[in-house]
């Protein structure tokens, strides 16, 4: 297991590379003067060339990716052009909203999306199927900022449940901040569901048609217990890779629902940053977001051996 | 006839009629019917925007702002005064160019990287490298990046999914190469002193087409959605181009007063979406089994 963890280690040192050398790449990308362009059509000349040398952009290439490499590693993202401090700072201050939604709506995914599936594969065919299977497909087309907009406008607006935007601190009103949260995690993890549902329902399938499930039944266990009990456990490795993978589509899901909402998360953070032309704050949050999704890409890899035993890394 | 002889017709008529063609098999897909049909009511509504539209979707209106749907406009006003369904009949042609053109450039690059890297060990490494790493990102993140960088448009944001989205084209394409170069039908062309380029076109890539096909229908799909989601954050094409996304965005300001500014277009790409991914299960049912969910 150590010996399969520390290789697997290894193999992410070339794919975070990529991704720091794109993030660096994405100044360059900028069309004509980059400079000029974040500075904005205002700035004097003198302003322009003092940026440019401030930023290393007079620099060759190569040189410019070797010193954006050591300052990476030495956890120096910059510094934000309209927050006025570091891009670690303000990352760090946008995290926490992020962090609490991104696992919220997982929650949800997880506790809408097994059940369904799992209910649909014990009973395939019936109206419980079907009618599980078609919310599932629903699920995957609605568009999850769309849904959101309809929740407001339901739960919000029309029967004021709810409050429609904001935030609040799980760690200094935990009640308020579960009230802010209802509406955003169930937008953003029911779309989620609906692919965790479909895994779920054709994992459970195969493993019910197993021999052991035969036997089983015939010495007379309940479906319950066969099902839950038999089934579930060897069900269960795929639907985890599916909740990994989730994970990640959900740290980009929560940017747009941060929008709707108007939670002060990384979403809002690197739109703003767009809008106003803040390159190292852009750099800063798909830096972190591309390295925390593999890092639970790896966990989730960790997590394989610990639920089926079959499985031994060499 | 003999009665063996009789007996054999029967018998290849019998497995002809288990097997049927893959055009019969496509035909007779339930999904594939039914999202070809939704498909084609919304490109059909897209294209013919110019005739069915009862307004000119960028002539604002401010007399007429926030007006529920009407006979006059069928699926009300938003808060410019701008005919809702001339909106959304509008908005499908960007959105509907964003997906196709999408799909066809992911597929391009994704056929030319993942043909190098299945077929040259030696670069295979490096760019799969590259192909992971770009993976790496949350896709409307890398998005949303490309965008900061390359500024509002229709051909940036085209430009932006195209990169987002070419990676998962190309390792699903190196993979199919990958299990068919070793193929003895492979092997024998390459002992007839056939080029490279020649085998990879004649004989690997026809192989290629149905995981294609399958994973073409499911970009379309991701790149509507993206199209409107970067519409939406703002940083997608601009704003007075109606597109689904910027018209769910104008909805959300004034979604107390007028809930169906948003509404509509967002029913539109929900159809869109169920369309492109009953398509794409069909396909995926008929041409490419192993990946058939039960």
């Amino acid at each position: 297991m150590t010996v399969y963890l520390v290789r697997r280690l290894l193999t992410l040192i070339p794919v975070l590379a990529v991704v720091v050398t794109v993030v660096f790449l994405l100044i360059h990308l900028i069309p004509g003067d980059p400079v000029s362009v974040m500075l904005g059509p205002d700035a004097t000349p003198a302003q322009i060339d003092a940026t440019r040398q401030a930023l290393g952009l007079d620099r060759p290439l190569h040189e410019q990716l070797v010193k954006f490499y050591a300052r990476v590693l030495r956890g120096d993202l910059g510094q934000s052009y309209f927050l006025d401090r570091p891009v670690v700072t303000a990352l760090l201050e946008r995290a926490e909203p992020t962090m609490v939604l991104t696992f919220s709506a997982l929650l949800v995914a997880i506790l809408i999306g097994v059940p369904s599936g799992i209910i649909a594969a014990a009973y395939p065919g019936s109206l419980w199927d079907r009618t599980l299977m078609l919310g599932a497909l629903l699920g995957v087309c609605v568009p999850g900022f769309w849904l959101s907009l309809n929740f407001i406008y339901l739960f919000a607006v029309r029967l004021g449940w709810l409050p429609a935007a904001g935030y609040a601190s799980i760690f200094a009103d935990p009640v308020a901040a579960l009230r802010y949260m209802v509406l955003p995690a169930v937008s953003l993890g029911f779309n989620q569901s609906a692919l965790i549902a479909r895994i779920s329902r054709s994992c459970m399938l195969e493993a019910l048609q197993q021999d052991y499930i035969r036997t089983a039944r015939a010495k007379g266990l309940s479906t319950g217990v066969v099902t839950w009990v038999h089934a579930f456990r060897n069900a269960l490795v795929p639907v985890v890779t599916v909740i990994g993978i989730t994970m990640a589509i959900l740290i980009g899901g929560a940017v747009v629902t941060e929008i709707v909402f108007n939670i002060p998360g990384l979403g809002r953070l690197i739109i703003s940053a767009v809008l106003r032309r803040d390159y190292p704050v852009v750099q800063g949050v798909i830096l972190v977001t591309a390295t925390a999704y593999v890092l639970i890409n790896l966990a989730v890899d960790a997590v394989y051996v610990l639920i089926d035993p079959r499985i031994r890394y060499e | 006839m003999s009665d063996a002889a009789v007996a054999r017709s029967e018998v290849v008529t019998r497995n002809a009629a288990a097997r049927p063609s893959w055009l019969a098999r496509l035909a007779r897909n339930r999904n594939i019917g039914v999202g070809a049909v939704i498909l084609a009511v919304v490109m059909l509504a897209a294209l013919l925007a110019g005739v069915a539209s009862t307004h000119d979707p960028r002539r604002l209106n401010p007399a007429e702002r926030l007006k529920p749907p009407s006979a006059a406009n069928f699926l009300g006003t938003d808060e410019f005064g701008r005919d809702v369904f001339s909106l959304v009949l509008y908005g499908g042609q960007v959105s509907l160019l964003v997906g196709a053109t999408t799909m066809a450039l992911t597929s391009l690059w994704g056929i030319a990287i993942g043909l190098i890297a299945g077929y040259y060990k030696r670069v295979d490494l490096v760019l799969m490298r590259i192909m992971d790493g770009l993976m790496a990102f949350p896709a409307i993140l890398l998005a949303i990046a490309l965008m900061a960088a390359r500024g509002p448009g229709v051909g940036n944001v085209i430009f932006a999914l195209s990169v987002v989205y070419t990676p998962r084209t190309a390792m699903l394409i190196r993979s199919t190469v990958l299990s068919i170069r070793e193929l003895d039908y492979v092997q024998a062309a390459r002992a007839l002193g056939r080029r490279d380029l020649m085998i990879a076109f004649r004989h690997i890539l026809p192989n290629c087409v149905g995981p294609l096909l399958v994973q073409a229908s499911f970009i379309f799909a991701y790149a509507i959605l993206a199209e409107a989601i970067l519409g939406f954050l703002g940083v997608g094409v601009p704003p007075y181009v109606p597109s689904w996304g910027n018209v769910i965005a104008s909805g959300k300001n004034v979604i107390r007063e007028a809930f169906w500014v948003s509404l509509f277009p967002g029913l539109a790409l929900t159809l869109s979406g169920l369309g492109l991914n009953l398509l794409g299960d069909g396909l995926r049912d008929v041409l490419d089994p192993r990946l058939r969910v039960q």
